[in-house]
């Protein structure tokens, strides 16, 4: 590090690790407190978002005039970077978590209705028929036809969106609630602080991981008739 | 805070935005973007030298896929915000090269992605037909599987293009440059005005480059010509593509 310079700095000098187990128990409580912060923007974000997006997805399926502009939408949501949704939204909410919040459930949402509209459509029409053949209502048809039949792209959408959800979560720590983006910044911020910053992201990338295998669990339990199938 | 505030923070990002001296000043928009540019540019240029050779060799030889997929899979995980202050407490120090080979990494996924699938889903028909017309290896590379792979490919680019132009915006949390800076300046002076001056222009940029990337590879690419938004059929919508999909910037 730096082996031209004949002088040392002080700040050099000092231990700068990469991971410090130290660190790590030392802040033990706001290293929990943040993670916690993370997981319930994570699953709110992801909730809200499916919860608004499976209306939007069977609507747009109805018409393909509605479709369109779905897409056209989704994809323009898409393309603005999450600092500038963030600086948006921000002054109406403040510096709030619901600043956060309101940024992860437009991205979650886009990639939700995309994928639960590709999931709806591909249910096959004959299916369909022959389902309202047998007397079955709408309600019925969605939930014991449509659904089973559209749940992996549904599981796909929700796998990506919750793995985005935790990576986007960081850029939070521009209005304060980054969850464990705020251990990334706060090291930089603390005169480039290795151990906090690690620990900062190593958690992120943790999270994701966990995240995604639990969701991949929860496909492999509610789809037992693709097990088998190489 | 309310609607009210909201309403006036727009009037007076119109306001910033139309004062010239803004833009004019040193270190003002016109600065900002130019080194935005230039960061992005060099990012992305960068990813193609590196991904793009690489992606026509595994696709041609059909090897690696698994690899190519995993990347793209385990970039997915990994907070653009975290690579870019982990090369800023390098010896690299922070600052701009710092904040443009955390892009470059960044933007190595998509492109990789692409190309390795483009050359991968190239017609073995077409590739045989090639070698019984007497095309060396090279020739079929570049005569045969080139223009096949071009759309994919371009899109690869594009993708990681817009991502980059994204992404950049966030390399102003770690003090690397770039028009994030408005908004992150902004935040610090509390001045909701200058925070959507720069959310308007950091929106209209990445959406801009990936109007101006998807017209080029339009115009560039062989054979049927139809712009990624328009599709034949538009009651289809395609799935958020499993591989190379991220949100722009997460």
């Amino acid at each position: 590090m730096l082996g031209a310079t004949s002088s040392v700095l002080a700040v050099d000098a000092a231990p700068n690790p990469w991971f410090s187990s130290s660190y790590v128990s030392d802040n033990w409580s706001t290293i929990v407190h943040l993670t916690g912060e993370h997981v319930r923007l994570t699953v709110l974000a992801v909730v809200l978002g499916a919860v608004i997006a499976l209306p939007l997805a069977l609507l747009a399926r109805r018409s393909r005039y509605l479709a369109g502009p779905v897409l056209a939408l989704s994809t323009l949501v898409y393309t603005i970077p999450s600092l500038a949704m963030f600086a948006f939204v921000a002054p109406f909410t403040g510096l709030s978590t619901t600043t956060v919040l309101v940024g992860l459930v437009l991205y979650s949402l886009v990639i939700l209705v995309r994928n639960f509209l590709a999931g709806l459509q591909s249910v096959p029409e004959d299916v369909r028929e022959a389902a309202r053949g047998l007397g079955y209502g709408p309600a019925r048809l969605f939930w014991q036809v449509e659904l089973p039949l559209a749940l992996p792209s549904f599981m796909a959408g929700l796998r990506i969106a919750t793995v985005s959800t935790v990576a986007l979560v960081t850029v939070g720590v521009i209005v304060g609630h980054g969850g464990l983006g705020q251990l990334i910044t706060g090291g930089f911020n603390a005169n480039f602080y290795r151990a906090e910053i690690v620990t900062g992201a190593v958690g992120c990338v943790l999270l994701a991981l966990v995240a995604d295998l639990v969701l991949a669990g929860v496909e492999r339990s509610l789809t037992p008739w693709t097990r088998g199938r190489a | 805070m309310d609607a009210g505030a909201g309403v006036s923070a727009l009037g007076d990002a119109v306001v910033y935005l139309n004062d010239p001296f803004n833009w004019s000043r040193p270190g003002g928009i016109a600065d900002l973007l130019g080194q935005h540019l230039e960061i992005s540019g060099l990012a992305v240029a960068a990813a193609v030298v590196v991904a793009v050779p690489l992606g026509v060799l595994l696709g041609h030889t059909g090897r690696g896929g698994g690899f190519v997929i995993g990347l793209a899979n385990v970039s997915r995980a990994v907070p653009t915000l975290a690579l870019l202050t982990v090369f800023a407490v390098t010896p690299i120090g922070f600052g701009q090269t710092a904040t443009t080979i955390a892009l470059a990494l960044f933007a190595l996924p998509p492109v990789l992605t692409n190309t390795y699938v483009g050359f991968r889903g190239v017609d073995r028909d077409l590739v045989e037909a090639s070698r019984a017309m007497g095309m060396n290896a090279r020739q079929v590379v570049v005569k045969a599987e080139l223009p096949a792979a071009a759309p994919l490919l371009m899109t690869g680019i594009r993708t990681a293009a817009v991502q980059v132009v994204a992404t950049a915006t966030l390399a102003a949390l770690v003090a690397g440059g770039g028009l994030g800076e408005l908004i992150n300046l902004g935040f610090g002076q509390q001045d909701y005005g200058v925070v959507v001056a720069g959310a308007i222009l950091v929106a209209a940029l990445a959406v801009l480059t990936e109007l101006v990337l998807a017209v080029l590879a339009w115009a560039l690419t062989p054979g049927e010509k139809r712009l990624p938004w328009r599709r034949v059929r538009p009651a289809r919508l395609e799935p958020v593509d499993l591989v190379a999909a991220r949100v722009t910037d997460a």
